[in-house]
């Protein structure tokens, strides 16, 4: 077993550190207080090739591997969640199922352009009565000779009001049994007749980021976008989760350190009782936890990344390193918030909007309930990994970055 | 076209340095790349983009200088050399130049060296000027920029920094130039940089290579003791007032009180 990073993974890491630490943290603060996305982020990853990190080179991408995704994640949300979300849902929900279930000309069309930053991605799944359960979706797609008209609303998406491309999901056939079998995913774009899209405009954290809804009124969409088989799209959805909670897992670690390191700063700056509130126990102990939340999340990611490298199913090692690194980054900021006492319930201090984005972590891309029944139901031997049409992509650095 | 760009690791800035009783510097364990030196090299490698040719960025020291070449390949530089050898542990700056001197020497092709103004740790340069000396080349220091250069015509022009102001200096290449932090912002490395970096296996020269005997490089100077600099004491005051021109009248009465304005 070999827990070191290569040289590689540790100068990407280090390069997207020094990026969002410079170039986006000095305003970071102003752009989540006005609850508008902050408008040099995505240009900034798009530039250095951040939103094609772990896509092949012949697509565009940067062709670096899956361990190397969720060293980005931890970075950027190091810095704040909203960064990291754009990983999650361009990247992770998006470009990585394109890679596993798009047809060569939808690679070409959609995933190269999306690698190299020149369009933005979104995906769509969850609507006003379908989150935890999205086989309650109400969106139609109905086909009439080369098209699918789709009809319905998104709610709570990322990017709303900035990507270009959206993965969404939608009814085929709404008397399907079971009814999962129903479900079709589509390829739309912001540019197409009958879509629009708004953003939401006061949430509690991923502020600095973009949230809304897309409504798709009699938008016709050609089949070559249509993603996968008809029916074929509750499988590809939760083949897009396994992705994105990767992401997510990896940019909760993030936050967990984030939590740490200021912590670290503050107790040893902070005096009470004569002497810095680092040498009071109490607070060595609030530390001492976040250490130990930060190791075990992160190793409970960098064995979803192993899987993933190795091309392997990894729906429950992503499923508990996504509910364990959420949770315990709520944990951390609450704790945070602690140690920096009144300070830390003000904004002067960062410790308060790590809590509100962590807060947002443990109920996307399936809450911390549905991580426990995901769990359960593996270990009860209720719930198995059955064979996909199109399995998870392993990485392979010879093929990944080869340009032909 | 081939530049040369001379980089170190330094300790981090951020570090707090202490001197122990003894007088050796704690520098804390963390290195970076010389900041002086992310401008040198992001300027050696612009000047590439512009006139297309060659970069080598090169460093003088042990195992752990490799990191700033790693660095340099990364923002872009074709090539990393090392120059290293026992011979030159406790190297003082003119045998640290005279290592430099000879591997830009043995590059054969040199037009121009870029070094940051200096080394952050120790606040020196004066290696800069002494690689120039052993060159026997051109020598421009505080470079804020570089208005022309000419590669073909063998000459270069560059504003450069005094303590009164700026001067404009022509000089015939190949040269030695140290820049300041006006001359570019640093690039960040890139991911395809990186790749290559990451593989690249970086050739260290002995000075058996460069033809130079340990007794050239035995250092002429020692540093024999560091001192932290005096403690300085003081103590505050809050001048108190209903306005701010009421604070601002009381602070003008005490600073003439104490005969500082
Ligand atoms: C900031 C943000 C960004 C988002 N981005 C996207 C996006 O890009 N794309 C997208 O498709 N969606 C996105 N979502 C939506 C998100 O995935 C859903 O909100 C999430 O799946 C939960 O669904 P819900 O809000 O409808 O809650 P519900 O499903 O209504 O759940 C309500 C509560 O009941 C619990 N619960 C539900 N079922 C069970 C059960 N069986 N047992 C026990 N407890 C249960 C839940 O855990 C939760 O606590 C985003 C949400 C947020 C907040």
């Amino acid at each position: 077993m070999d827990f070191a990073l290569n040289e590689e993974q540790i100068m990407a890491r280090d390069m997207v550190r020094e990026l969002a630490r410079d170039k986006i943290y000095p305003t970071l603060k102003e752009w989540d207080r006005k609850h508008q996305p902050h408008p040099d982020v995505l240009p900034l990853l798009a530039e250095n090739g951040v939103l094609g990190i772990n896509i092949p080179v012949r697509y565009g991408g940067q062709g670096f591997d899956y361990i190397t995704l969720a060293l980005v994640c931890e970075e950027l949300e190091r810095i704040d969640a909203s960064l990291r979300v754009i990983m999650s849902v361009h990247a992770g929900l998006n470009s990585l199922a394109l890679l596993q279930w798009g047809t060569e000309e939808q690679k070409q069309r959609f995933l190269v352009p999306q690698a190299r930053g020149e369009k933005y991605a979104g995906y769509g799944l969850t609507e006003a009565d379908a989150g935890s359960d999205p086989v309650n979706l109400r969106s139609t797609a109905r086909r009439e000779g080369d098209v699918y008209i789709l009809n319905g609303e998104k709610m709570w998406i990322s990017l709303t009001a900035l990507a270009d491309h959206f993965i969404v999901f939608a009814k085929t056939d709404p008397h399907a049994e079971p009814r999962h079998k129903g479900i079709t995913a589509f390829i739309i774009t912001r540019d197409m007749k009958g879509v629009s899209t708004y953003d939401e405009k006061h949430k509690l954290g991923v502020r600095a980021g973009s949230t809304g809804s897309i409504v798709m009124q009699d938008v016709e969409v050609p089949v070559e976008n249509r993603l996968g088989e008809e029916g074929e799209g509750f499988y590809i959805a939760m083949s897009c989760l396994d992705n994105g909670r990767y992401t997510v897992a990896a940019g909760a670690t993030g936050c967990i350190r984030a939590c740490l390191e200021d912590s670290i700063k503050y107790a040893k700056e902070r005096h009470t009782f004569g002497v810095p509130i680092a040498q009071h126990q109490l607070i060595k102990q609030k530390l001492a936890f976040m250490q130990q939340w930060y190791d075990a999340a992160w190793l409970l990611v960098m064995r979803a990344g192993w899987l993933k490298n190795q091309g392997q199913r990894n729906t429950r090692e992503t499923a508990v390193a996504k509910w364990f690194a959420t949770d315990m980054s709520v944990k951390a900021a609450l704790e945070a918030i602690q140690l920096h006492g009144a300070y830390g319930f003000s904004d002067e201090y960062d410790v308060e909007r790590y809590l509100r984005n962590a807060k947002g972590a443990v109920i996307y891309e399936g809450s911390s309930e549905i991580q426990q029944l995901i769990q359960a139901d593996y270990a009860l031997g209720y719930r198995h990994d059955r064979p996909l049409r199109c399995e998870p992509v392993p990485y392979d650095a010879e093929t990944w970055q080869s340009e032909g | 076209m081939h530049v040369v760009t001379i980089a170190s690791m330094t300790p981090d800035t951020e570090a707090a340095v202490s001197v122990d009783a003894s007088g050796n510097v704690q520098w804390g364990d963390k290195l970076v790349v010389n900041p002086w030196d992310e401008y040198a090299i992001t300027e050696a490698v612009l000047l590439k983009e512009a006139h297309s040719g060659q970069v080598t960025v090169m460093a003088v020291g042990a195992e752990a200088q490799a990191e700033a070449l790693k660095h340099g390949l990364a923002i872009g530089c074709d090539q990393a050399i090392r120059v290293w050898d026992p011979a030159l542990v406790g190297a003082d700056s003119l045998a640290y130049a005279r290592a430099a001197a000879a591997a830009i020497r043995k590059l054969g092709d040199a037009d121009l060296v870029i070094f940051g103004k200096e080394m952050s740790d120790s606040a020196s340069d004066q290696h800069v000027f002494q690689t120039a000396r052993k060159l026997g080349w051109t020598m421009i220091g505080f470079v804020a920029k570089i208005e022309a250069i000419d590669f073909a015509a063998r000459t270069i022009r560059v504003r450069r920094m005094t303590d009164q102001g700026s001067e404009v200096v022509s000089g015939r290449l190949p040269a030695v130039i140290s820049v300041l932090k006006d001359i570019n912002e640093p690039k960040y490395p890139t991911f395809i940089g990186i790749r290559k970096a990451a593989k690249a296996e970086i050739p260290v020269w002995s000075l058996a290579d460069l033809g130079l005997s340990a007794a050239a490089v035995a250092p002429r100077t020692a540093i024999s003791g560091h001192r932290e600099l005096p403690r300085r004491e003081g103590s505050a005051e809050i001048i108190e007032g209903a306005s701010a021109q009421e604070q601002a009248a009381k602070l003008v009465a005490r600073l003439l009180e104490e005969k500082i304005l």
